[in-house]
């Protein structure tokens, strides 16, 4: 008799650590061949309460970090994925990807992270500056993280789709709350594996698996959640936009159906999205 | 930095009385040049100007009949008799008993009299003290002081007051003027502080002073707030009244109405007299005596209306 | 060496010699200054009609309203209540406009036009002062100085940006949106006009503007600068009204991008309103700015800064430092020096020139800013005016402080939007950054230090869009300006304010 492997129980990422739902409760998930899995936590409103808390309480101590040590880890983050790059490959297969599709969006990932890392400490340089009022006073222009985004993932491309939203949001020291595509979820929990080995500081982005319709009105009317950043259909949109509304609350929507892959699906103006602009006046004198 | 040390006496004056944000200091200022004074006010402001004059010649080639010209004028500015005399002449050591000769002794016009080896100060203290003795000996009322500005830009902060002191008991009854030489001190922090360095150590009723008036910077809005301020802080500390003299520069009406609006609005009403409050200039007083003929005739005036126009300040 | 004659007790403590009563400075009438009312002609039509396609036009309803001058309550003009039929027109017309002429134009073309509506605002900067203070009850010292020059000056600067567009964001290509509306609110008619038209303009968006129902007049003015200009017909279209006419104006499908500057309250219910469109916003919302100063401050420039930032327009701005954090061991001097400084501000007649402090802007405005200094006393302050004549009519309030106010109390976390100081103290750098950023707000922060160091501690810690370092309320075209969290979104000046009215392509 052949040897019975041991399968992995699948939980999501978050506050440093591999959570399972507060509720209890999961969902099973199938591989492309419809053949079971495993299960994954259905997190619920409260467990995206305490990513909330995790992410809220690990968001000073990063953005303190300096450009060039935040940068550094999104390129060792970069090395993670690369290094576990086959597994990744064959766990986007098993769901479906083609092994070629598969294979372009761990590598097209992996640049991504690394095209972010190299903008930790020029974004600065290109999105602030200093202004030259008509008065004796030094005025300058520089960008400050705005604190906890919600992130929403497509669920296609599995990988890509999120990291293209998580790594413009981290670079410049905001802390992530992502819910992960519900339909290929297991992807984002091997990805969580390697944000742990990343020396990404616990907390800094935090994967929640379960039901967007669960979860989207909590991201939508969380206060503590400054911005959110998510690809959603109309009816999403509204629910997230009539939810921001309460606070004021900062939103940007990515069209699900964009060339993910494409160079244009990355700039700097997608680390400004998620960017406050604080403006410093003072007197030149002696 | 050492406790002892001249730029540890300087640091610990600055946190004691404050420091000042000179780009603060100048907008605040601006804001009384757009002040517009109309009609009686203006004539009431223009008037009690001319009562704050400390007419004043400084030159090299003063003479005893410079001097008796320049008292006939300060006694009796305008024949319009609603035109008060001026505050004081202010003249050389050397010229105070031509001075008091012009003026006789029994007169609302003060002497007053640069002594201390003005402008630069650069005589030894014995020398310095007897020129004020000699002043007052001959007659003069108030004595205008030069600070020992090297001193005090070393440090040496206690030498600068112990000077201050020393002049001051050399004077007799005779007020005291405290020139600071602004323009030497170079910032607002230095000339808050050495203000208060003065004022520590002269008496109620005394001045402190901008400038000689002999280097290319001397009164501005921006230095006379700066004393005005201390004078008050000083003021609400110990109850002490000590007046202010900007000197230099002040060569029309509306500027001296404008250094009376920041009196107005920073020191009160107590300060808007003679007593608390001088003009040295020499110039000013015939512009004001323009002014107030254009308030009264409603027409401009042609400046050669007015004689003696001093020519320093 | 002698040692240095110094008091006993430090010169900043309020000590002072035994026995004698305590000093006090009279600002009395000794010198009291006639009136000196500025006389130029605001040049005031009886009835302004809306700005549509480069015309005044009677509105639908051929309904007006009047806008009175606060400051004596009586009429100034009439202006045209906008409808939905005069919306829609305004739409059309500008986006035809966009279709056919500015859309199109070369950027150097339509820079041209900003820099003539710049030269002839300045011409014409006396009139418009005059009719803004009337309109508004804004003194004409900040008017003529302030409102109306900045107001050019965001013309001329944005007018030097509409054909250098590509180098506002590296690496990509700056396309206009399309039509933008934009509704602004009275505290700065004429200011926020330019804010919001000049980026707009120059991005080459064409412009639906509403001004506020209180001040409508500078708006209409400024339509026949547009018209002198020679801007093509439609490209910026005016339509006054009640708030109701702004609910059109953003709820019309036309709309590519809103651009707000009101309350948080208003700003909330035009984002729900628009909740299910992908149209564009900027929000410029409230605040409740914290004032910080530390007892190394330059304290007479710290009371200057208080007093500019709270008393600058009658208190009525969203970036006015409303909440006075002050170290505990200066506390004592600074009130009473601010309290010295209150008694010397001039409150009366705006068209005055010695006027510092003019009318609220309307009966409405003062009976709400009335009912704070009611809660302020009920909730246990200390509240402190100094004295005031005031004018027999008009909305006059004098500037007010209250003292031995806590976080908790309303006059401490709710804008008040008039010249009331609630003043706080604090003891340590971390209980002022608390204290200052425990709000919801975070449009504009002030810190008063000697050290450099601890400035930019504060300028990074403070969560507010504006950090102004011994000084307040200062602005300039060039220097972007907007909020964090409740205090909205998006900025508003220099680089950062023109890409808001661009897609990036």
């Amino acid at each position: 008799m052949s040897r019975l492997p041991i399968t992995k129980t699948p939980k999501p990422y978050v506050g440093g650590a591999f959570i399972r739902s507060e509720s209890g409760r999961v969902f099973p998930v199938k591989d492309a061949a419809g053949n079971f899995f495993a299960n994954i936590p259905q997190c619920t409103r409260k467990d995206l309460r305490n990513a909330v808390e995790a992410a809220a309480k690990a968001g000073p101590g990063w953005a303190k970090r300096t450009a060039y040590n935040r940068g550094q880890i999104l390129y060792r983050l970069g090395e993670m994925l690369e290094a576990r790059r086959a597994e990744m490959i064959d766990t986007l297969a098993l769901f479906g990807a083609t092994k070629s599709a598969a294979a372009k969006d761990v590598d097209v990932s992996t640049d991504r992270l690394i095209y972010y890392a190299g903008w930790s400490d020029k974004y600065e340089q290109v999105l602030g500056n200093v202004n030259p009022v008509a008065a004796p006073y030094f005025n300058f222009t520089v960008t400050e993280p705005m604190g906890v985004v919600g992130v929403l993932a497509p669920d296609s491309p599995a990988l890509l789709g999120l990291v293209s939203l998580v790594a413009p949001v981290i670079v410049s020291g905001n802390t992530v709350v992502a819910h992960v595509s519900e339909k290929t979820p297991y992807p984002a929990i091997l990805f969580g594996e390697m944000l742990a080995t990343s020396d990404l500081p616990g907390g800094v982005v935090n994967l929640l698996s379960g039901f967007r319709k669960e979860l989207l009105p909590t991201f939508a009317t969380h206060t503590h959640l400054r911005a959110i950043s998510a690809t959603a259909s109309a009816d999403e949109r509204k629910t997230l936009r009539l939810g921001a509304a309460e606070s004021i609350k900062r939103v940007k929507f990515t069209d699900s159906d964009i060339d993910w892959f494409a160079a244009t699906a990355q700039s700097p103006y997608a680390i400004r999205d998620t960017l406050e602009f604080k403006t410093t006046w003072h007197p030149i004198g002696a | 930095m050492l406790a002892n040390s001249p730029s540890a006496a300087l640091a610990r004056l600055f946190d004691e009385v404050g420091t000042v944000d000179c780009v603060g200091v100048e907008e605040r200022v601006a804001k009384y040049t757009t002040r517009s004074i109309k009609k009686a006010s203006k004539v009431k402001g223009l008037k009690l100007a001319v009562s704050m004059v400390d007419l004043t010649t400084l030159e090299g080639k003063d003479t005893p009949g410079k001097v008796a010209s320049l008292c006939r004028k300060a006694l009796r500015p305008h024949e319009d008799p609603g035109v008060p005399s001026v505050a004081a002449v202010c003249v050389y050591p050397a010229m105070v008993r031509h001075a008091r000769k012009a003026l006789g002794s029994d007169t609302a016009v003060r002497i007053a009299s640069v002594a201390t080896a003005f402008p630069s100060g650069q005589a030894p203290l014995k020398t310095r003290l007897a020129e004020v003795k000699a002043a007052v000996a001959d007659g003069a009322d108030e004595i205008d002081m030069v600070i020992n500005r090297g001193a005090y830009l070393a440090g040496e902060l206690a030498e600068v007051q112990d000077e201050i002191a020393a002049v001051s008991a050399a004077r007799g009854d005779a007020t005291l003027k405290v020139i600071l030489e602004v323009s030497e001190l170079e910032t607002y922090d230095n000339i808050r502080a050495a203000s208060f360095l003065a004022m520590r150590v002269i008496r109620e009723g005394d001045f402190i002073k901008t400038s000689t008036g002999k280097t290319s910077l001397n009164a501005t809005l921006g230095n006379n707030q700066v004393m005005l301020e201390a004078i008050r802080d000083f003021y609400l500390d110990t109850g002490v009244a000590i007046g202010m003299k900007p000197a230099g520069g002040i060569r029309t009406a509306k500027q001296s109405l404008q250094f009376l609006i920041a009196v107005k609005e920073t020191l009160g009403d107590a300060w808007l007299t003679n007593e608390r409050y001088r003009f040295g200039a020499s110039a000013l007083l015939n512009d004001l005596l323009r002014q107030i003929e254009t308030q009264k005739t409603g027409a401009y005036q042609a400046p050669y209306y007015f004689s003696d126009a001093a020519e320093s300040y | 060496m002698a040692t240095l004659t110094t008091d006993k007790k430090p010169a900043r403590s309020a000590s002072r010699a035994n026995g004698r009563p305590r000093p006090e400075l009279i600002f009395g009438d000794l010198w009291e200054f006639d009136p000196a009312p500025e006389t130029a002609d605001p040049k005031l039509k009886p009835r302004y009609d809306l700005f549509i396609g480069g015309k005044f036009v009677a509105p639908a309803s051929g309904k007006y309203f009047d806008s009175i001058n606060p400051a004596n309550e009586q009429k100034l003009a009439e202006l045209a209540v906008g409808g939905a039929a005069d919306v829609d027109a305004a739409y059309q017309a500008a986006s035809k406009a966009f279709e056919s002429v500015w859309g199109k134009m070369p950027g150097k073309e339509r820079g041209k036009y900003l820099f003539r509506i710049a030269r002839l605002l300045q011409d014409r900067a006396r009139e418009f002062a005059v009719a803004e203070t009337m309109d508004n009850g804004k003194p004409i010292r900040e008017t003529r100085d302030f409102d109306v020059p900045m107001a050019a000056a965001h013309f001329f600067y944005h007018g030097g940006w509409a054909d250098k567009l590509d180098y506002a964001a590296p690496g990509r290509r700056m396309a206009p949106l399309g039509v933008v509306a934009q509704v602004i609110p009275w505290n700065f008619p004429l200011l926020m006009l330019s804010w919001k038209i000049a980026p707009a303009l120059a991005a080459g968006n064409c412009v639906v503007i509403k001004p506020a129902t209180n001040t409508p007049i500078n708006a209409v003015k400024l339509a026949e600068i547009f018209q002198d200009a020679g801007l093509p017909p439609g490209v910026v279209n005016v339509i006054t009204g009640p708030g109701s006419t702004g609910g059109l104006m953003m709820a019309h499908p036309s709309a590519a991008k809103i651009a707000f500057t009101g309350s948080t309250e208003v700003g909330k219910v035009i984002m729900r309103s628009v909740a299910g469109t992908e149209k564009k916003m900027t929000m410029e919302l409230g605040g409740k700015a914290a004032n910080i100063v530390f007892d190394d401050a330059p304290i007479d420039q710290a009371v200057e800064g208080i007093v500019n930032g709270i008393f600058f327009n009658q208190g009525q701005v969203c970036c006015a430092g409303s909440r006075l954090l002050v170290h505990e061991s200066v506390a004592d001097l600074v009130v009473s020096k601010l309290k010295n400084r209150l008694r010397v501000l001039r409150v009366g007649d705006p068209l005055d020139k010695n006027t510092d402090v003019g009318a609220i802007v309307s009966r409405a405005q003062l009976d709400s800013i009335q009912e704070y200094l009611d809660i302020g006393v009920k909730e246990g302050a200390e509240m402190w005016q100094p004295p005031f004549r005031r004018p027999a009519k008009g909305f006059f309030l004098p500037p007010t402080i209250f003292t031995g106010v806590t976080m908790s109390h309303r006059i401490a976390r709710e804008e008040i939007f008039g010249p009331v100081l609630s003043i706080l103290t604090f003891r340590t750098v971390e209980e002022a950054i608390e204290k200052a950023n425990n709000t919801a707000y975070g449009l504009s922060a002030g810190v008063w230090t000697d050290k450099g160091s601890r400035i930019l501690k504060m300028s990074t810690e403070l969560k507010a869009g504006v950090v102004w370092a011994n000084t307040f309320n200062k602005f300039d075209p060039t220097s972007p300006f907007g909020g964090y969290k409740e205090s909205g979104f998006g900025r508003e000046g220099g680089r950062q304010g023109l890409l808001d009215y661009a897609k990036l392509v």
